[in-house]
């Protein structure tokens, strides 16, 4: 930490994006009239999507000398790399914003690939590509005595905290506006939970649910059923339909907004404090409540679960224990 | 803590590390008296007692595959025979997907089981685990380490 802003100095606040859809920007526009809040009491000193302020002039800061950098998307490209070290470097605090800075999400499903498998369907065989060459994104390329550079592609999608050291998670796909403006509200008062927090209750869903109190006592699904499949009734509990719901598997603060426009919870706040894998946790909410005991039954009930690691770690494979999809290291890394 | 995977001397060959979860009335049970009617088994197995196997959460088992064991075997009482009533069919429900979870994630389903054993079944514990190290061996170290990545000649410029 650099020294204390001056009084009169507004603080500086820095947005950035990684590996990300561009919907947690949309996110802080959707504060409203509340952003121009926002602006009275802060300097944006960074933001491409929004301003046009350049890295050089990122890097022409002093180090801490943004207070709070929020930064949206997985990390996928050295670029992005080189970006989340700047900003740690120039601020005081560091934010994960939304499910992609924080535990990988949507883009790090790509865990289940790598570099080449990803290359091959999107520059090769996707049925839109046409290119004869069979031309692929390299680093270095000298087409016509040019010298081009291109951002390293990595194998691995990471969450912000495996690259950089993070302070505060503002979760979601994307962060509401009440989450948002909670969050600016700790940053802007200085009253700030310990290191490291997610700023979003530490509860599950579905203490909040408005459904709350349709959920039984003891669930017992003997036939699971996705949202296509079935029209849901709008006032009882979900899972007690037999709809995948992953409320009991992640942490309360969306205010169920996907139940409320009758959609299941697919997990994009992330785990609770306690849990260390939300995936599996999450599949042991949801294959408990099984009513069969018998091996036949209930490999037929989980069949209509077709896909246990997108449904489980929709917006959390990079955080899960497992990270990615098994590559076999190189013999001399060791184990 | 991870332990080394040096091939030891006295046997010449890999020797896979499976970490087993025995529940307290059954499994661990049968272990024990596998142990003390003097029979032999593999000792590839580190034992960590559980009060059912219907505590093992998911999470313990995709620990111990991140931290390094090469086969999980999580061991309960028989169906029907649960100290708890229904804890071992809660571990049967999660055992199934998560076996086909962690197969998606490239892990074969080989080195995760669940079998059920009685306190009587010492030879039948035996058994089983001097199958599973075998059939864990042919399928070798699991190796889950994410490689580091590098750009051949372009650094990362921080």
């Amino acid at each position: 930490m650099s020294e204390p802003t001056p009084a009169a100095a507004k603080p500086k606040v820095a947005f950035y994006w990684c590996a990300s859809c561009g919907g947690c920007e949309e996110a802080v526009i959707d504060l409203a009239e509340k952003i121009l809040d926002v602006v009275a009491a802060v300097d944006i000193v960074f933001w491409p999507v929004a301003l046009d302020f350049k890295r050089h002039h990122v890097e022409a800061m002093a180090d801490g000398e943004i207070t709070a950098a929020f930064v949206n998307g997985a990390v996928r490209t050295t670029e992005q790399e080189e970006m989340v070290r700047l900003l740690r470097r120039k601020s005081q605090f560091l934010l994960a914003f939304g499910a992609c800075a924080q535990l990988g999400g949507i883009p790090g499903l790509a865990n289940l690939w790598d570099r080449e498998a990803i290359f091959r369907t999107a520059y090769l065989e996707s049925p839109s590509t046409v290119n004869p060459k069979g031309t692929l994104p390299e680093v270095r390329s000298r087409p016509d005595g040019h010298d081009l550079k291109l951002p390293g592609f990595y194998d691995t999608v990471r969450a912000l905290d495996q690259v950089v050291e993070v302070d505060y998670a503002v979760p979601g796909c994307a962060p509401t506006p009440k989450i948002i403006a909670e969050a600016l509200g700790a940053l802007l008062s200085g009253k700030l939970p310990p290191k490291g927090t997610v700023l979003a209750p530490d509860v599950a869903l579905c203490e909040e649910c408005p459904r709350r109190e349709t959920k039984p006592d003891k669930l017992a699904i003997t036939e699971f059923k996705r949202p296509h499949q079935v029209i849901a009734d709008e006032t009882r509990c979900l899972l007690a339909q037999g709809i995948l719901c992953m409320g009991p598997a992640t942490r309360a603060g969306c205010e169920g907004r996907c139940i409320s426009g009758n959609m299941p919870c697919t997990g994009c706040f992330g785990p609770v404090s306690r849990v260390r894998d939300q995936g599996g946790k999450a599949l042991s909410a949801m294959a408990s409540i099984i009513d069969a005991e018998d091996d036949e039954t209930i490999e037929r009930i989980l069949s209509a679960i077709p896909d246990p690691v997108g449904t489980f770690y929709r917006y959390g494979l990079p955080a899960s224990l497992l990270r990615r999809k098994r590559r076999e290291a190189p013999v001399e890394a060791g184990v | 803590m991870r332990e080394p995977t040096a091939i030891p001397e006295t046997t010449g060959r890999f020797e896979p590390k499976i970490v087993a979860f025995f529940c307290t009335w059954c499994s661990y049970l049968a272990a024990d008296l596998a142990g003390i009617s003097r029979m032999k088994y593999a000792p590839n197995i580190r034992v960590i007692r559980v009060m059912c196997s219907g505590r093992v959460d998911p999470q313990f088992v995709l620990k111990a595959f991140a931290e390094g064991a090469d086969g999980v075997l999580i061991g309960g009482c028989h169906p029907g025979d649960c100290h708890y009533q229904v804890g071992n069919y809660k571990t049967m429900r999660r055992y199934h997907l998560l076996r086909r979870m962690v197969e998606d994630m490239g892990i074969e389903p080989e080195r995760f089981r669940l079998e059920w054993a009685s306190a009587s079944e010492g030879d039948h514990l035996k058994n089983i685990v001097n199958e599973m190290v075998e059939t864990v061996r042919r399928l070798g170290p699991l190796r889950l380490a994410v490689p580091t990545e590098s750009f051949a000649g372009e650094e990362v410029r921080v």
